[in-house]
């Protein structure tokens, strides 16, 4: 680990204002990937400037929406009786993510900004052009088992590791945001890119940017959920594929469908075309088959994770037989 | 005789005498000892698979704060136990030895060491370790066996006797003409060890010529040896101490470059130096189960006879070291086919030398073995286990001679019966529920009952109590508890009042803990030494008391302060006077097996494993609901410890059965699986319940007590019964290890 400043902020706007003018600072809050990153020199800040002692852990009504404050800790928010009864898809995405010692400890902002697992971007020795521009993608033609089917570049195959976000992505949750050029609000889908030329770029947020909670709107989404993750072992591990899916049914007809894949792509993978497919069907395994090969429109393997083009909307048709019978 | 009566202790569940100490923090592993001066090395790994280095620049490191030295191979002390660097051309290519650490500018492996940084805190000398920059010229390498070039004999093979020899019987290669065969290939992985304590030395230069080590290893007097042939000083000169082992399950058998660059640092520093490994170079310094390809030919007749076997097999190894294993060993003698071939090959390739892993190359082999008879038996539409009735062995087929004890069908029966063979349905993908695919298999283990020799000492103390020493070890089985239990019941004492003390070079002789042979050896020799120490106190107590001189040794007592007798309270003799006579209360005695006894039977331990498997029909997600596995292994002396191991054992067959698997990007020859994150264990969800039985029958030819080990057939077998189990419920036949969901959707 390199050595770093660290300071501990109690106002955002000065937490902001620190990593606004310092390009080699970071805001840490839970840590569970950050100092991961940093002990191997992945990352390297010069600065730490601590968040955790901001007032950003409500869980909260605010107009049509819960407002989840971004230093709220994935394991608050899952265990949350407002999450609970109103957003169950958040639940089980968040209980499905690590283990219990990491949730006590990451934050939702954190969660989002995590970030991507492959093995090119934690070795330094190896090429990856998202921890060093340039010197290419290991993976494109390496182990890439692991990596995207979909709206990958030649630059760069990883995929987003968090399942929490594949929910928040499915429930149009909005993302607040404070920076020094004030506050401002996007949707959910724009917080991650794609990785194009740019795959050092993980999200849209600007220097300094701080994100501070995230709003998910009510909906009738309450009842017929699921977050289904493939994994190889029945815990702590991250997602082969997963599908997070949130049926509206008026008797066994499809009123609205909320439907996204993790594991796929850069970012949480929305599935809008094939929510449509499933509007006014009925909720049955050849209705969701439909949707699911339509979700699959454009998906492209790389040498070893084939089986995703299979996986992926075996598990989306898992899911949404288990959502519909919730 | 004493050693005819009930036993009290060996059988029971007795609670680990050391258990308090382990859970409590106070038990003191190799990383924990804080001596006066202690520096913190740290190993900064290459990061090319082959070639040589040809600069290093260590300016920054070494004026790091805190750091006391930067060791490469450009300013290592000469270590006087490694040879001149190049190998004899007319050698085959994998003979040589432990790696020369900082000996040369060769680079033999990705992340070999180049340098060690020694520094007065762990995260100075990890800072450092950053700051050394090193270039290389690249060479060509070939980390990937499949395509290595050739595939060699062993140097084993010069002796014909060896499990990696080639064998015959009958015919070779006689399943190629069989009308109703079965060919089939077969692939284990590259997996890795990780216990929990990861691989620790603290290396420390008492004087220029004496040194310590506190080190993990399984075996003192095995690293004794190493080290101090290193460093050419006499072996008393050199001391080893594991007192307490957190989980070695082979990795510790042999000396790793680690350790030598401990000493050099201890050397070039003149200051104790302790060297953890990380996590992520547990992968690539400590060795690994070796990625092996295997090729067996089966063919029986139509009711269900082998008429002939052909398993072959190739395992990895390193360039600069041979590494074999008794993969092929269980086909020889499990099953009686008068036709039958082994052979036996390793490669070399440009990665760390593999290791021993528990199970270690039975249970490799018994992967392929275990799943052909399992192929076989559906091609012959008869149950597996009817199958294996059909060819069970009522004495050993490959040395013609009886066994000492074999109680496998006793094993077969207790196990189908716990499983619920009854509800497996011949027919894969018969039984559902729900989304799930149901399925039941089985997979047979075995493993030689192992014996060597071994000294235990014993004396009586003053207080009453009876200290008794042997250098052995204790990775986790629960060694202490067990001799503890063998002394208590010879001795007539309670253990509460018994001290085994282990994990010390300068103890009594033992072996390395390893191929389940501690409780055979060493086990024998407690009850050995304890025997004698009641006998000779008896004499001794004569000189005081005439009434010990005529009475049997099992018939000594001891008191609070006194040693008496059966039935004569009046014969009393006070610790305090006995042990005034010179030499008295101590004894050391050498323990070895009967040679004419290993000449005339086949000796081995014998376990089956029986699993219950749910896949998922869209997800291709394989759980485990239920495990039994039943074993042959003599005498337990601890219920208790011993059903730990065999449930250890099966869960670490869980793993290798459906997550373990280290990859290597061979471009580059590292590992992209270098975290717990990448490469899986099972974690509590994955190990369902393990219902474990013993037969418990002694085995008169192994030792007094009756032992056969454990260890290893706790794992051997377990990978194939799931496999074998996800084939009953999907119909799916995965060769290649671990059955992952990809290869099930």
């Amino acid at each position: 680990m390199n050595q770093f400043q660290y300071v501990r902020a109690t106002k955002p706007q000065a937490a902001i204002e620190v990593v606004a003018k310092d390009p080699t600072a970071a805001f840490i809050a839970g840590g569970t990937n950050l100092v991961d990153l940093m002990k191997r020199g992945v990352m390297t800040p010069q600065k730490l400037v601590d968040i955790n002692r901001l007032p950003l852990n409500k869980i909260e009504r605010q107009g049509n929406a819960l407002r989840v404050g971004a230093l709220a800790l994935n394991s608050a928010v899952a265990n949350d009786a407002q999450v609970r009864e109103h957003h169950p898809l958040l639940a089980l995405a968040l209980q499905a993510g690590a283990s219990g010692q990491l949730r006590n400890m990451a934050t939702v902002g954190g969660n989002m900004l995590q970030r991507t697992r492959c093995a090119y971007f934690y070795d330094l020795s190896m090429p990856c052009n998202k921890r060093q521009p340039g010197t290419g993608c290991g993976a494109l033609e390496g182990i890439n088992r692991m990596h995207a089917i979909f709206g990958a570049s030649d630059k760069c195959i990883a995929v987003h590791p968090s399942d929490m976000s594949v929910a928040l992505v499915a429930l149009d949750a909005t993302v607040l945001v404070s920076g020094p050029k004030g506050d401002r609000q996007l949707p959910f889908a724009d917080l991650h890119r794609l990785p194009g030329n740019t795959p050092e770029k993980d999200t849209n947020l600007l220097p300094g940017e701080l994100i501070t909670a995230v709003d998910i709107p009510d909906s009738p989404f309450a009842k017929h959920v699921h977050y289904q993750k493939v994994r190889e072992r029945a815990s702590y591990a991250f997602a082969l594929v997963s599908a997070a899916v949130a049926l509206d049914l008026d008797g066994n007809t499809i009123k609205a469908a909320r439907l996204a894949l993790g594991g796929v792509a850069h970012k949480p993978w929305r599935l809008a075309a094939a929510e449509q497919v499933l509007v006014g069907q009925p909720a049955t395994e050849a209705s969701f088959r439909r949707a699911a090969e339509v979700a699959m429109q454009g998906a492209k393997a790389f040498k070893h994770n084939a089986f995703k083009l299979k996986l992926a909307p075996n598990a989306l048709v898992q899911a949404l037989k288990t959502a519909a019978a919730a | 005789m004493k050693e005819q009566a009930q036993p009290k202790h060996i059988g029971a569940g007795m609670n680990r005498v050391d258990g308090f100490q382990k859970v409590t923090g106070a038990a003191k592993y190799s990383a924990e000892y804080e001596l006066p001066g202690l520096a913190y090395g740290v190993l900064v790994g290459s990061t090319v698979a082959k070639g040589r280095i040809t600069s290093l620049d260590t300016k920054a490191a070494a004026g790091a704060p805190g750091v006391l030295a930067v060791v490469t191979h450009l300013n290592s002390p000469k270590v006087p136990g490694f040879t001149p660097s190049g190998k004899d051309p007319s050698q085959p290519q994998t003979v040589g030895g432990r790696l020369q650490v900082f000996h040369d500018d060769k680079i033999r492996f990705s992340d070999q060491p180049i340098a060690l940084v020694v520094a007065d805190t762990l995260e100075r000398a990890r800072y450092a370790a950053r700051l050394v920059k090193a270039q290389y010229a690249k060479e060509a390498h070939q980390t990937n066996l499949l395509e290595a070039k050739s595939f060699l004999p062993t140097q084993a093979k010069q002796n014909p006797k060896s499990p990696m020899a080639d064998y015959q019987r009958g015919q070779g290669d006689a399943y190629q003409g069989g009308a109703l065969k079965v060919e089939s290939e077969y692939i284990i992985p590259t997996e890795m060890h990780h216990p929990m304590e990861m691989q620790s030395i603290t290396a420390h230069w008492e004087a220029a010529d004496r040194l310590t080590l506190y080190d993990k290893t399984q075996g003192t007097q095995g690293t004794r040896r190493d080290f101090a042939k290193e460093w050419n000083l006499p072996e008393e000169n050199v001391k080893v101490v594991a007192t307490f082992v957190g989980g070695a399950f082979g990795n510790a058998l042999h000396s790793w470059p680690h350790e030598s660059a401990a000493i050099i640092g201890a050397k070039v520093t003149g200051r104790p130096v302790k060297l953890m490994l990380t996590r992520e170079q547990m992968f690539t310094l400590v060795g690994y189960r070796p990625y092996t390809w295997q090729k067996i030919g089966m063919s029986a007749t139509a009711d269900g006879k082998i008429t002939a076997i052909t398993h072959e097999s190739v395992g990895q190894t390193s360039s600069y070291e041979e590494f074999t294993e008794s993969t092929l060993a269980q086909t020889r003698m499990m099953y009686q086919a008068p036709n039958l071939a082994t052979r036996y090959r390793i490669a070399a390739v440009d990665v760390s030398t593999p290791i021993w892993m528990r199970g270690p190359g039975e249970a490799t082999g018994a992967f392929a073995l275990e799943s052909a008879m399992d192929e076989m038996a559906y091609l012959l539409k008869l149950d597996p286990l009817e199958f294996r009735l059909r060819n069970y062995t009522d004495q050993d087929p490959e040395k013609n001679r009886p066994w000492s004890t074999k109680f496998l069908k006793e094993c077969y029966q207790a196990g189908a019966d716990r499983i619920g063979w009854r509800k497996r349905q011949l027919q894969p993908g018969a039984l559902r529920e729900g989304d799930w695919l149901l399925g039941y298999g089985m997979g047979v283990g075995t493993f030689g009952a192992h014996r060597g020799a071994a000294q235990v000492s014993a004396r009586l103390l003053p207080t009453g109590r009876v200290l008794l020493q042997c250098a052995t070890t204790d990775i986790g089985p629960g060694t202490g508890t067990a001799m503890t239990q063998i002394a208590a019941d010879t001795l007539g004492l309670d253990p509460a009042r018994i001290t085994f003390e282990l994990g010390q070079s300068g103890f009594p002789k033992a072996g390395s803990q390893g191929g389940s042979s501690t409780v055979n050896t060493v086990g024998q020799a407690v009850q050995d030494a304890s025997r004698a120490l009641l006998d000779k106190l008896r004499q001794q107590a004569a000189a005081g008391n005439a009434a010990f001189g005529s009475a049997a040794p099992a018939d000594v007592v001891f008191t609070d302060k006194h040693l008496t007798l059966k039935g004569n309270d009046a014969a009393r003799v006070a610790y305090a006077d006995l042990l005034r006579q010179p030499d008295a209360g101590f004894v050391l005695v050498e323990s070895k097996p009967d040679g004419a006894d290993q000449q005339k039977y086949s000796m081995y331990s014998f376990s089956v494993h029986f699993a219950e498997v749910a896949v998922h029909v869209l997800t291709g997600e394989v759980r485990v609901r239920k495990l039994v596995s039943c074993a042959d292994a003599g005498t337990i002396v601890n219920e208790k410890t011993a059903a730990n191991q065999m449930k250890g054992g099966a869960v670490g067959g869980i793993g290798m059965a459906l997550m373990e698997h280290a990859i290597i990007d061979d471009r580059y020859g590292r590992y992209v699986t270098k975290d717990f994150a990448d490469y899986h264990v099972p974690v509590h969800a994955d190990a369902p319940a393990v219902e474990v039985y013993f037969v418990n029958q002694p085995d008169p030819h192994v030792n007094a007590l009756g032992t056969k080990g454990i260890g290893e057939i706790a794992t051997i077998g377990v990978a194939p019964a799931i496999a074998n189990a996800v084939f009953n419920a999907t119909g799916k036949r995965v060769r290649e290890l671990p059955i992952t969901p990809d290869k099930l959707v």
